[in-house]
């Protein structure tokens, strides 16, 4: 009995310890990429191919979901709003809740989803098949050449990306809103742009997806430099990277949250 | 300067708790092709790894061209690798880019030469492999074989000083064997390097080879010319050699005796 | 994939990226009309502001001409002081009153601004000293309970009073 016990601590110690160390690694990882990423701009080339794999390729999923999300929260604004008689005021759910929390955090979901498993299954197959061993014989940073330029790709590709979504969403609100149910246009565009600021909406928006494609991209990155080269390492890290980033996403909106929105 | 290119002193390395060198001593002349054999798993493929400066030795020393590789510090390791050229065992080549571009990676990422001349110089390294033709394909579409001569390719693109073989010879067909044997003996005195060749494949690399050293459980335990290593009398190399099932080199993993793992001696 | 198209692709996509933040910023979110280039501040004092939050709409006659940018407690005076920013545009006399409304029944609270009669035009810095706080409805229902205690006490009940 006292020795299950002691098990079970020994454990969930052993688990901390190994999930600091990790968070720790993965610290020093972010610095050094940030440290190495001088040849990314002198060749921005390396950063326009990373571009093109984690923000064009993740253009379809991004726009359609956008649209989606934007249709049912009109529907569903709808809905609520009808009972209080404010329905003129959809445009400013809709955009308030997609540019403030939805566009940002579900485009880095989808984004970690996408891009941040390609990206990790990429890194850790370069691992396995000794790619990333012969740049290092090839006196190659790999952190510079491989990792930086990723890094770079994601962090511009994410608030465009959120920016999409988010105006994709707007539009599938206005499509069910205005087009399908008849609210009022007029209201819904005036009201919409009563409500919504510049700055403490939109631009707190683009810096909170600029946050998550780097956090998400620091994740995938790591998780695929660290993973062991097998074929069990590498799928075991690109499901660590969806599942963690999924998370950090959720946590740094919070976090980013109340430091934004406090007392408005 | 020293006529040795590469010269190891004492070298011994531990992986955490596990002892895979001890106590090494070995050294390649300038413009020679050296074989470190050993049966799998013997410490070859990290004893490379020390000498391009991936692993710092436990204790011991590596020298390349004078220079102590596990004491330079990053930038200088890096500018002794542009001499340093190595072929994977599985050739390495990055799949997202064409032969073309695998070949003329280095030539990008280590000088400013115009691209006609980076061409140039593509052109001719794949020439000398005999894969001029395949410059277009991508990594995913060449054989096994054609894959390492790519990547012999793009190892000497910046003609280093010592190239590195991780088992060129490992899994190809007797063609392909013959011509990378070939090609890396012939590469060696045309372009005036050294090779460093780890092997398991006695036959095809004693007919290349000008210096055989073998390692077992992490200690030298046989050298000499190819000609010496064919009449040595050593049981271990006799063993190696003519491929025999049983000998110093036990057929089992140390285990437990049989009939009591079976359970038998209750029966 | 050859490096023109690649290039095309990302240039594309950077393009719609950045229409897509345009269109948040011109098309749904106002690009804050009044930036502090063409605009001046006045400042006001309330007895109460009731739920009054930063960047609360100013309004003058139903039409949106500032917005509320600080909100301070004054320590001597024990009030609040409300700053506003309003477009240089629009132009108040300097005995303009300002009063807190709420828009609907339950909606958010905004600034009403009812011009005077003076000659003298509002500039940067000035204070406006009508002002009307917001309407606290505890104090509305407790005004309303003393006026009906009041009319009570003045006016008996006609039965009591017409024997």
């Amino acid at each position: 009995m006292l020795d299950g016990i002691a098990a079970i601590l020994r454990r969930m110690g052993a688990r901390t310890i190994n999930s600091i160390w990790r968070l720790g690694l993965a610290t020093r990882f972010f610095f050094l990429t940030l440290m190495y990423s001088g040849p990314s701009f002198r060749r921005f080339h390396l950063v326009i191919k990373e571009i093109f794999s984690s923000g064009v390729l993740s253009l379809v999923i991004i726009l359609v979901s956008g649209l989606f999300v934007g249709m049912v929260l009109g529907l569903q604004g709808y809905e609520t709003l009808q009972t209080y008689g404010a329905e003129e005021s959809l445009g400013v759910l809709v955009s308030l809740s997609l540019v403030r929390e939805l566009g940002p955090v579900v485009a880095a979901l989808l984004f970690a989803s996408r891009a941040g498993s390609a990206i990790t299954a990429e890194i850790g197959l370069m691992k396995a098949t000794e790619q990333i061993s012969a740049l290092e014989m090839m006196a190659v940073d790999p952190i510079a050449r491989v990792v930086a330029p990723r890094f770079w790709g994601a962090v511009i590709s994410m608030p465009l990306l959120a920016a999409l979504f988010s105006a994709m969403g707007i539009f599938g609100g206005y499509l069910v809103g205005v087009v399908l149910i008849g609210v009022d246009e007029g209201a819904f565009w005036s009201q919409m742009q009563a409500a919504v600021d510049f700055q403490e909406d939109i631009l707190n928006g683009v810096i909170k997806s600029v946050v998550f494609g780097g956090v998400v991209t620091v994740i995938a990155l790591y998780e695929g430099y660290d993973a062991p080269p097998t074929a069990e390492g590498v799928s075991r890290a690109t499901t660590r990277t969806v599942v963690t980033s999924s998370l950090a996403v959720l946590a740094w909106d919070f976090v980013l949250t109340s430091f934004m929105f406090r007392g408005v | 300067m020293s006529d040795n290119l590469v010269e190891v002193r004492d070298l011994s390395f531990a992986y955490a708790d596990r002892l895979v060198l001890q106590g090494v001593n070995l050294a390649a002349r300038r413009g020679q092709v050296v074989a470190i054999m050993g049966n799998s798993g013997c410490g070859k493929t990290t004893l490379m790894r020390l000498i391009g400066g991936q692993l710092k030795p436990t204790q011991g020393q590596v020298r390349v061209d004078g220079e102590s590789v596990g004491e330079l510090k990053l930038r200088d390791l890096y500018r002794l690798r542009r001499r340093m050229g190595m072929l994977f065992q599985f050739g390495a080549l990055f799949t997202d880019m064409t032969v073309y571009e695998n070949v003329a990676f280095q030539l990008r990422e280590h000088t400013d030469l115009p691209e006609e001349m980076v061409r140039d110089l593509v052109l001719m390294k794949l020439n000398a492999v005999g894969l001029r033709g395949a410059q277009d394909l991508m990594p995913a579409e060449l054989s096994g074989g054609m894959a390492r001569r790519v990547a012999l390719a793009r190892a000497i693109a910046l003609d280093p000083m010592l190239i590195m073989y991780d088992e060129p010879f490992a899994g190809l067909d007797p063609i392909s064997l013959g011509i990378t044997g070939d090609l890396i003996r012939r590469l060696t005195d045309t372009l005036g390097l050294t090779s460093l060749v780890v092997t398991h494949d006695v036959q095809e690399s004693l007919k290349i080879v000008d210096y055989v050293y073998f390692i077992s459980e992490g200690v030298v335990v046989a050298q000499g010319t190819p000609k010496e290593i064919r009449a040595s009398d050593l049981s271990y190399v006799h063993q190696f050699v003519h491929g025999e099932e049983d000998g110093p080199v036990p057929f089992h993993y140390p285990a437990p005796a049989y009939a009591e793992e079976l359970g038998l001696r209750h029966a | 994939m050859k490096k023109t198209v690649l290039d095309f692709w990302v240039g594309l996509f950077v393009a719609a990226g950045l229409a897509a933040l345009l269109f948040l910023a011109l098309r749904v979110g106002s690009m804050s009309g009044f930036d502090a280039a063409k605009s001046y501040t006045v400042q006001a004092e309330f007895n109460n502001i009731g739920g009054l939050k930063i960047r609360a709409p100013v309004k003058s006659a139903g039409v949106v001409v500032g917005r509320v940018t600080d909100i301070r407690f004054d320590s001597t005076m024990y009030e609040a002081v409300v700053e506003l920013r309003l477009g240089s545009e629009y132009r108040f006399p300097a005995d303009t009153s300002a009063a807190i409304m709420t828009s609907g029944l339950l909606g958010e609270q905004y600034i009403a601004l009812e011009a005077g009669g003076d000659e003298k035009m509002l500039s940067d810095g000035d204070k406006l000293k009508i002002t009307q706080g917001a309407v606290v409805l505890e104090d509305l229902i407790g005004q309303f309970l003393y006026s009906k205690g009041e009319e009570g006490a003045a006016a008996p009940p006609p039965a009591e009073s017409a024997p």
